[in-house]
């Protein structure tokens, strides 16, 4: 039972950042989640935080009028301030803590998933960020259907991105809870409530606005405290790296943390999470929605830009920081918990608190609260972006376009995205719930793969592949979702951990790097065979959406043609 | 869209000039990034003593340091190399395009 719900705290914090982490590199974060001392501070800055992002989402439903408001900020949003809020949304609080936890125990492990997470933004920039922003007006959605037939397109669409959205949702409410007990001494269920109440908050007033300034105000806070205790630990080296290391050695009492640990032992795995990061996250659905914030494809491509300098850096800083734990709280006993026998046996709080702990060592109850406020607020940010996401699929892919097929307005529409808030986040609270003691440890790992292997090749195909049919896409796309759920079930992380098998059927935790190639050859397969429809108007349509993709013309009116 | 101007557009020399450049640029530095990142994993996966191994005598610093922040640099570096490029070279393409379709 304990053992359970270590994992099921652990793993989806490590595994929002790096999809499924191998269960070695997580095994060796020993302790239990334990419930901590209500910590005033951090309660009293989380207040701050939400008093004012309150304030923000007032002031942002007061410019939300009308659909396109609520869905892209009314494409006003700047791309500098686009690329912070593309880097909130990729810089959770999981990804701290956890990658901070994975460089305190396994150093150099750590730089290898944050590279793995970083190298999708430069393809996002290269081959889809343009085109996506030239085609689409609400969801990547829109841009399927410029060319495919509306219904079938859409239908299969939307289930993929709610797929995605739920899994990630989960997963991202579970770790939420765990983590806001661990840091604020409150109740589980209290914590997924108040999440998934402010969350209700921010996204049905404020729309994509308020989502957007919440998710820039955080990463703002966010890099900002990371850089703080970076900063701070390196300057007690005087900003000699080698130094640094050398200590960290010393006191490891082994130079095992600056080499490749856990990863080297199972390559398919390494290289099948670094497919489903790097092209998974070309497919999130939240992700993608970003680019329509944005007023051209010239901002579009400045917030990958700044996205990816911003990411970049947070990741360096969190491999600082990480040997800045092992030096400053190793041998503390503030932080670390012993047996009987004066053994270190772990971190107080389990071993994601090793930024925490690190924030007390260099700034004292002060910065710990602030920092523990900013991965709340962090978590809030997220959530809201997923939720948005979700929202818009169900408003506007789901209700205006497939049920109401166009003839419906704005307020009826953003009547139903605000409905379709308030069930989303009724629903996630209710999974959060329920999913408290399970082990999900899978889900975000999955997210990413249907996301590899169902979005992603849909998309691309539909944007650059002239060949592409409605039945091919509809087909070769669920086929790529069903390989993706399917080795995800019979893998380590469900046959195993989840229904107790033995052994799994299917070695690895990552199946992208089968499902996705899976997706491609159906998809081209199966258009082959129906290209006979094809012929005549398809091609004429491809031929406008081609030209529109490229030069921008018609951009705003994507979806009325 | 109107199909007129779309014809027009697309039978111009400065439109295939936009379309063959770009997308040979963004797939060339697609291929760069994809072939620096799995370079650097499958270094780590199949040479881990080589990736482990002191970057100078007696040093703590080991190759792989360098090398997993050098793909984060390279990562930002490209994508600078292109946003550099589309908003001079691309945007004046794009825009003489549009310009010279108008009726």
């Amino acid at each position: 039972m304990k053992m359970m719900r270590y994992l099921s705290f652990v793993m989806p914090l490590l595994g929002t950042v790096v999809a499924s982490v191998p269960a070695g590199a997580a095994g060796s974060l020993e302790g239990a989640v334990s419930r901590q001392q209500t910590n005033t501070t951090a309660i009293m800055m989380f207040f701050v935080f939400v008093a004012a992002t309150l304030g923000l989402t007032w002031w942002a439903a007061r410019r939300t009028r009308s659909a396109q408001d609520f869905y892209t900020a009314g494409g006003g949003i700047t791309g500098f301030q686009n690329g912070l809020a593309i880097a909130g949304d990729y810089m959770s609080a999981a990804s701290f803590l956890g990658i901070v936890a994975l460089v305190y125990s396994s150093g150099f492990d750590g730089l290898i998933y944050s590279v793995g997470v970083l190298v999708g933004w430069p393809i996002i920039l290269f081959l889809i960020a343009e085109p996506l922003r030239n085609l689409g007006k609400y969801s990547f959605v829109d841009v399927l259907s410029c060319r495919l037939r509306e219904g079938p397109i859409r239908t299969f669409a939307a289930c993929s991105s709610l797929t995605v959205v739920a899994f990630y949702l989960i997963a991202q409410m579970v770790g939420a809870g765990q983590l806001i007990q661990l840091l604020f001494g409150l109740d589980y269920i209290v914590a997924v409530l108040l999440v998934g109440v402010l969350m209700i908050l921010y996204v049905t007033f404020g729309g994509m606005l308020a989502t957007t300034w919440v998710q820039i105000i955080k990463a703002i806070l966010l890099l900002l405290g990371a850089s703080f205790m970076a900063f701070s630990v390196l300057a007690q080296f005087g900003f000699n790296f080698n130094q640094l290391f050398a200590k960290a050695i010393e006191i490891k009492g082994s130079a095992r943390i600056m080499m490749p640990g856990n990863l080297v032992k199972d390559p398919v795995q390494t290289v099948s999470l670094g497919v489903a990061l790097m092209f998974g996250t070309a497919g999130l659905p939240h992700i993608l929605m970003r680019f329509f914030t944005v007023a051209d494809q010239k901002e579009a491509r400045k917030s990958v830009f700044i996205a990816t300098g911003f990411i970049g850096y947070f990741y360096i800083l969190t491999f600082v920081i990480g040997f800045g734990a092992i030096i400053l709280i190793t041998g503390n006993d503030l932080y670390i918990v012993r047996d009987a026998a004066g053994q270190i046996t772990g971190l107080r709080g389990g071993g994601n608190m090793a930024a925490l702990h690190l924030a007390h060592a260099v700034g004292g109850d002060l910065f710990l609260g602030f920092i523990s406020a900013v991965a709340f607020a962090t978590i809030l940010a997220v959530v809201s972006g997923l939720t948005l996401s979700g929202a818009t699929t169900v408003s506007h892919d789901i209700y205006a376009r497939l049920i109401r097929k166009g003839a419906t307005d704005d307020v009826r529409e953003m009547r139903v995205s605000r409905m379709a808030t308030i069930g989303l986040g009724v629903v996630a609270v209710i999974l959060g719930i329920a999913f408290e003691t399970q082990n999900i440890a899978f889900m975000v790992g999955l997210a990413f793969a249907i996301a590899a292997s169902a979005n992603f090749p849909v998309l691309i195909l539909s944007m650059f592949w002239r060949g592409l049919t409605t039945r091919g896409a509809v087909i070769g796309g669920a086929i790529g979702l069903a390989t993706a759920v399917i080795l995800t079930i019979i893998g380590p992380g469900i046959w195993v951990k989840v229904f107790g098998f033995p052994q799994p059927l299917f070695k690895w935790d990552a199946p992208a790097l089968f499902s996705m190639p899976v997706a491609f050859v159906a998809i081209w397969l199966v258009s082959k065979l129906d290209a006979k429809s094809s012929e005549g108007e398809a091609a004429e349509v491809f031929e406008d959406q081609f030209v529109r993709a490229q030069v921008g013309i018609g951009a705003s009116d994507a979806v009325s043609h | 869209m109107d199909r007129t101007l779309r014809r027009k557009i697309q039978q111009s020399g400065k439109f295939k000039q936009l379309t063959s450049e770009r997308s040979r640029f963004g797939r060339g530095l697609s291929l760069v990034m994809v072939a620096v990142y799995y370079s650097f994993i499958f270094a780590v996966a199949l040479f881990p003593q080589a990736v482990g191994a002191p970057l100078w005598d007696g040093a703590a610093v080991t190759v792989g340091f360098p090398l997993g922040v050098g793909v984060i640099l390279i990562a930002f570096a490209l994508t600078g190399i292109y946003v550099q490029r589309a908003n001079g070279h691309y945007d004046r393409l794009t825009r003489d395009i549009i310009e010279e379709a108008k009726p």
